[in-house]
């Protein structure tokens, strides 16, 4: 077994409104900031044990459809880099 | 012979459901998730309130503890099941209903009274009104924006599905009544069976005359049949 550390990225879909990001976009600008649009994710990193970086792939992106994403309005990325 | 009003940790109108479905002499009792469901249940609640803290995403954590496989059984065997507001977010965190609540296109926790249109009035939440009826019920809450994929939405709507949609006091469902941002105007939408309902309003909270407005009688009375 390898350790690894499975990072998951969620982000809502493409065209699902963002009212948090567009309002975090909006104090930005109060601040001064020039921004032309700004996207939020949720990141999660998942230390596990695995037989392969494949394998440990594969259980984070169980993770990600049963419980870390909502299939109806996210998209996800799974990435596995050994810890 | 009772309702199971099911208390999560971080449940807030349990007890409300309880006394307006008491009123409706409709037998009630609040049920701790880890007990799971009595072996009595003649119907299901998942009420409103804010389980673990809508860590994740509201409801996210309640649908997946033990006791929804439980409410999943009785709803597949035609047992009434209704969520309410946090309940509601359940309800589809947990695919008993189709879509997603999720933040207010005003970014902003909202409690105010709304107006609903009756849309469906041919299921056991609302044959007591008639469709196409207004009625009137309060929304509390931060993630009620209903979202679903135009294709799936396309389907719910074909099939009569939307239990009720946001509108003016003339049944308009316009963007201005629209509270949250939902699509459509959805407020409320069935599961695969007519017994299986989820709705961000209120309803327990305009069921006691001395409150003033019982419109959510209606729905409730669904428990007593």
């Amino acid at each position: 077994m390898t350790p690894y550390t499975a990072t998951v990225e969620v982000r809502l879909k493409h065209g699902v409104l963002d009212p948090e990001a567009e309002t975090t976009g909006r104090a930005l600008e109060r601040l001064g900031f020039e921004l032309e649009d700004l996207r939020a994710a949720d990141l999660f990193e998942v230390d596990l044990d695995a037989e392969s970086a494949e394998d440990a792939a594969e259980r984070a992106g169980e993770m990600a459809e049963r419980l870390l994403a909502n299939p109806t309005i996210h998209d996800y990325e799974v990435t596995v880099e050994e810890r | 012979m009772t309702v199971a009003v099911v208390q999560f940790g971080g449940s807030n109108c349990d007890r409300d459901t309880v006394q307006a479905l008491a009123h409706l002499d409709i037998d009630a009792e609040l049920v701790w998730h880890e007990d799971g469901l009595p072996a009595d249940t003649t119907g299901v609640v998942l009420p409103g309130g804010f389980s673990y803290g809508d860590y994740l995403r509201a409801g996210a954590m309640a649908a997946r503890s033990p006791i929804m496989g439980e409410v999943r059984d009785a709803a597949d065997s035609g047992t009434p099941v209704l969520g309410i507001c946090n309940g509601a977010q359940i309800g589809c965190e947990s695919s008993l209903t189709p879509g997603a609540f999720t933040t207010n296109e005003s970014a902003r926790f909202q409690c105010e009274r709304v107006n609903l249109r009756v849309e469906n009035a041919d299921t056991p939440w609302t044959e007591g009104f008639d469709e196409g009826e207004v009625v009137e019920f309060p929304i509390a809450h931060g993630e009620g924006r209903y979202e679903i994929d135009d294709g799936r939405l396309d389907e719910l709507e074909a099939d009569d599905r939307v239990l009720f949609r946001y509108c003016d006091e003339d049944g308009e469902a316009t963007p201005e009544a629209n509270p949250n941002g939902s699509k459509h105007s959805v407020a409320g939408v069935l599961g695969d069976r007519d017994s299986v309902a989820v709705l961000m309003p209120h309803p327990e909270r305009v069921s006691l005359p001395d409150i003033g407005h019982t419109d959510g009688q209606g729905v409730l009375r669904a428990f007593g049949e």
